[in-house]
């Protein structure tokens, strides 16, 4: 195996996980869960269906994120979930879901797709001025594909104050800007 | 202006994007005279009232809906798929 002495970066581009607290908001970095998606094949639903079943696997309905014993999942488009999954047991996400879904299923990885930051604190005030979620509406559980700083990015609510933030990994500085810079002007 | 989607409830009109007339979904089959394939490409009618149009949830779960729009008060009557509507109007998919 050839030698080399490269060194794993975070989306932000550091060797060392970004976490930052801003009066009650904490913007953290994170990198130990594996992301793929997982599409139903036409005619497949119901095969998809039985086979996350069997394996444990949540299949939240539109709008919501599940949490199963392995492996979670938030719905992301008609017949289309992207399942999350610890990095250190499944950082080969595709190889672990195929033998599940088999034919019935389009699966590709997103891991590295994406830059994940975990919001904690009260995120009314947060939110109102990131994008236009309404979060009165948007309960624990719910997740869905919003515009935050001009991009498309994924936010999923774990809890009454903690929120997943998914960004194009490619615009990780500008949504940890954004983030932070909405932190400090409710602090 | 918010779009009540079928699936994901009340949601702002920012997030989606415009293609017109849902007539389009009615493309005659490509055996027929030039004459209907080329009133489906470009006549068009342009009600003032009751429109249904195409959107596209760009910013959403990335899924068309046809809308049922008031083209003169801007009031959304309605939205389904648009895979629903055109397997309702007799499409495979």
């Amino acid at each position: 195996m050839a030698s080399h002495r490269l060194k794993p970066l975070s989306a932000l581009g550091r060797e060392f996980l970004a976490v930052e607290s801003i009066g009650p908001v904490t913007v953290a970095e994170v990198m130990d869960v594996a992301l793929a998606s997982l599409a139903a094949r036409r005619g497949q639903e119901a095969v998809v269906g039985a086979a996350a079943a069997q394996a444990g696997i949540p299949l939240p309905p539109p709008g919501r994120a599940e949490v199963g014993a392995v492996c979670g999942a938030f719905w992301v488009s008609p017949e289309m979930w992207f399942l999350e999954a610890p990095f250190a047991t499944h950082e080969d996400v595709v190889a672990h879901l195929r033998p599940v879904f088999g034919e019935a299923a389009s699966i590709t990885e997103q891991t590295d797709a994406w830059a994940r930051l975990n919001v904690t604190g009260p995120l009314g005030p947060l939110f109102e001025r990131l994008c236009n979620l309404d979060l009165g509406r948007f309960e624990p559980g719910s997740a869905t594909r919003t515009v935050i700083e001009h991009v498309g990015c994924y936010a999923i609510r774990r809890a009454p104050e903690r929120m997943t933030v998914l960004g194009p990994r490619s615009m990780a500085g500008s949504l940890h800007h954004a983030l932070t810079v909405a932190a400090r002007s409710v602090a | 202006m918010l779009i009540l989607h079928p699936l994901l409830g009340l949601r702002d009109a920012q997030e989606f994007t415009y293609l017109g007339d849902a007539s389009i979904i009615d493309r005659p089959d490509g055996l027929t005279e030039p004459e209907a394939f080329h009133d489906y490409l470009y006549l068009r009618d342009n009600p003032a009232g009751v429109h249904k149009e195409l959107w596209f949830h760009e910013q959403g779960d990335r899924s068309w809906l046809v809308v049922t729009r008031n083209t003169v008060t801007h009031e959304i009557l309605g939205a389904e798929l648009a895979r629903d509507y055109a397997r309702g109007r007799g499409r495979s998919r």
